[in-house]
């Protein structure tokens, strides 16, 4: 548990990743995604309960535990006016490696993270995308065999979002245990084996996606119909592809649903056999909203909520 | 993408005093690396000693006696080394400023969570604005020789005293380590975290002779390490001194000026390292 005066950040996290697997920390604004990295990382002391990282206690044994990890936290966090290079070369010496390693692994990671054209520009004159790749790369120089990740796509646009992907699930590959956080179902989804849905510095539900996503009550087919007065022979369309009841809304109809895009096929299908015309049919995936109003009953962005007082329970956090 | 191919790489082990003079130096050179990347803070933190010393030494010069010596250069030869004890006490801002940048950025934060020692990041700083003062009291040297200061008294004493007024920035520079890792933001750093260097300059020798103050003002002056720095600094250059006051640290400015500069880093670097370890800033 973690508090901050009287906002409990953290309120009973109890938590454990394999070795070399993907944990996925997935939690609205305010949930305790970066308060529970932070105690990991031994950034921060827990207020009560004990977390251990490869094996050591992050309060007692913090320099054994720093020289396991690599940490890219929520915000970049690298030297504007030194170059990319020398960033590297930097956080290489103050891992205490070789000077020669750290030389050949900063190329190396330049390489790999696509900025060798832009090495030896200070870091101040990087874009957004530029500075995170960065960012991570600083935190690979030592090999750690634990790399946490607060929210490392925020912000990237969709192609840089990939190529991270691509580096976390190399990583991965390699025997890296990644413990990431993100506000993105989809991302934890593509990443992570095992998601962890925290709020209010609680844990509240923890699975695989697809577990998570049947608690959720998986995807759902939306169509809007042309001609609203055919709404009845559309209802009646969609329940013979659904698995649940139709919602109605003025000329809307949506329905939850198994089996990918068949579904959207077997939909047009039935449409088109009774003549009805629609002007847009979408399978929805769930959504962190969907999450959220299906396992707390309260919105997402809902923040207000996070940062109200608690008293009385302890929480324990382990790795 | 290709995949990294390199073997485990080996963490080096050495005694923990070893691994901070070697983290220190590493913080040290990426803060001298800032210093070269923006020329502009190292110019302007030169402009304003400079337009001091042009100020005082045509402006106020004839207007303020030396007691004990009534040559032309008299007040140009006592002001500068005043110049340069205020001029590296505020050594200090810089160290106050730039960590309160550190913190904000969250740059702090990723030197906690690495294996390094922690003293080494405090180490660099200090260390890193020290040295830049080098520069800068060249660059007032200079200044000085142009507007008639010399040096008199030989050139070991020269460099005695210039070692002095360095030791003296690199002991503000861990006063201002603490002040810095007080300060919520860098914009209350600029500020508020500067303040205490301003009473600290002007209730000294620096530019007025301390036998010209109000009594109860003397002995504040007489203890300020500033005035003994800058006493110190003046006998060693052979510039004129003025009368001192039945004080003991103005008796033995060298002396005092060596054991205040131990006891407040003492003091300065034990508070500043205990705060670090426990700082967080986001
Ligand atoms: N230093 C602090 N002082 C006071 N309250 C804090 C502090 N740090 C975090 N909190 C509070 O703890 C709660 C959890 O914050 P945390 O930063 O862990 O959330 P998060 O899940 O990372 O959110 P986001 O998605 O916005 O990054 C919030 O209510 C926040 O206001
Ligand atoms: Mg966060």
């Amino acid at each position: 548990m973690r508090t901050f005066g009287d906002v409990r950040a953290l309120d009973g996290i109890d938590l454990t990743v394999e070795r070399g697997q993907v944990v996925g920390l997935l939690g609205p604004n305010g949930a305790g995604k970066t308060t529970t990295v932070r105690i990991l990382s031994t950034l921060l002391a827990p207020t009560s309960g004990r977390a251990t990282v490869a094996g050591f206690d992050v309060v007692k044994q913090a320099d054994e535990v720093r020289r396991s990890i690599g940490l890219t936290g929520q915000y970049a966090a690298i030297d504007e006016y030194l170059t990319g290079r020398e960033n590297l070369r930097m956080f290489g010496g103050l891992y205490h490696l070789s000077p020669k390693y750290v030389k050949e692994r900063s190329e190396e990671l330049l390489d790999w993270f696509d900025l060798s054209d832009a090495a030896d520009r200070p870091a101040k004159t990087y874009s957004g995308g530029m500075r995170r790749r960065l960012d991570l790369a600083a935190s690979l120089v030592a090999q750690p065999s634990i790399l946490f990740l607060d929210e490392p796509t925020t912000g990237l646009d969709p192609r840089s979002r990939l190529g991270l992907w691509d580096v976390i699930n190399n990583l991965v590959a390699q025997g890296t245990t990644v413990l990431l956080t993100t506000q993105y179902l989809e991302e934890a989804d593509q990443l992570a084996q095992d998601i962890v849905v925290i709020d209010h510095g609680r844990v509240i539900a923890h699975g695989t996606s697809e577990q998570l996503k049947d608690q959720i009550g998986g995807d759902r087919i939306e169509i809007h119909v042309t001609d609203s007065s055919r709404i009845d022979d559309a209802v009646r369309a969609v329940r013979s592809v659904s698995t649940g009841e139709p919602l109605v809304e003025d000329s809307r109809v949506s329905a939850p649903v198994t089996g990918g895009s068949t579904v959207l096929v077997n939909a047009i299908r039935a449409l088109d056999a009774d003549g009805i015309e629609v002007s847009d049919l979408v399978l929805r995936r769930p959504t962190l909203d969907d999450v959220f109003m299906s396992l707390t009953g309260h919105a997402a962005e809902d923040e207000t909520t996070a940062a109200k007082p608690t008293k009385g329970r302890r929480g324990r956090g382990s790795k | 993408m290709a995949t990294l191919t390199m073997g485990t790489p080996q963490m080096m082990r050495r005694p923990l005093l070893g691994w901070t003079i070697h983290d220190g130096l590493v913080v040290a050179r990426r803060n001298l690396i800032q210093t070269v990347r923006i020329p502009e803070m190292l110019f302007f933190s030169l402009v304003q000693p400079v337009i001091f010393v042009l100020l005082f030494a045509y402006v106020f010069g004839g207007a303020i006696p030396i007691p004990g010596d009534a040559g032309a250069d008299a007040y140009r030869n006592y002001l500068m080394p005043g110049i340069f004890g205020q001029t590296v006490a505020f050594a200090a801002a810089a160290s106050t400023v730039g960590l309160a940048e550190d913190m904000h950025k969250g740059i702090i934060d990723r030197f906690r969570a690495l294996p390094m020692s922690p003293p080494a990041v405090l180490v660099g700083r200090t260390l890193a604005d020290a040295v830049r003062q080098i520069l800068v009291l060249f660059v007032l040297s200079i200044t000085g020789f142009i507007v008639g200061w010399r040096i008199s008294n030989g050139l070991l004493p020269a460099i005695g005293a210039y070692a002095l007024l360095l030791l003296f920035a690199y002991t503000v520079a861990w006063i201002g380590s603490w002040v810095g890792l007080h300060m919520p933001n860098p914009e209350t750093a600029n500020t508020a975290g500067l303040a205490w260097l301003f009473p600290l300059t002007f209730l000294s020798n620096a530019f007025v002779p301390i036998s010209s103050m109000p009594t109860w003002l003397q002995a504040f002056a007489a203890y300020n390490p500033v005035s003994t720095v800058v006493l110190a600094s003046r006998e060693l250059f052979g510039n004129p001194t003025g009368i001192q006051p039945d004080y003991w640290p103005l008796q033995h400015a060298s002396l005092y000026t060596l054991i205040s500069c131990a006891v407040l880093i003492a003091i300065f670097a034990t508070l500043a390292v205990r705060k670090y370890t426990r700082t967080t800033s986001r």
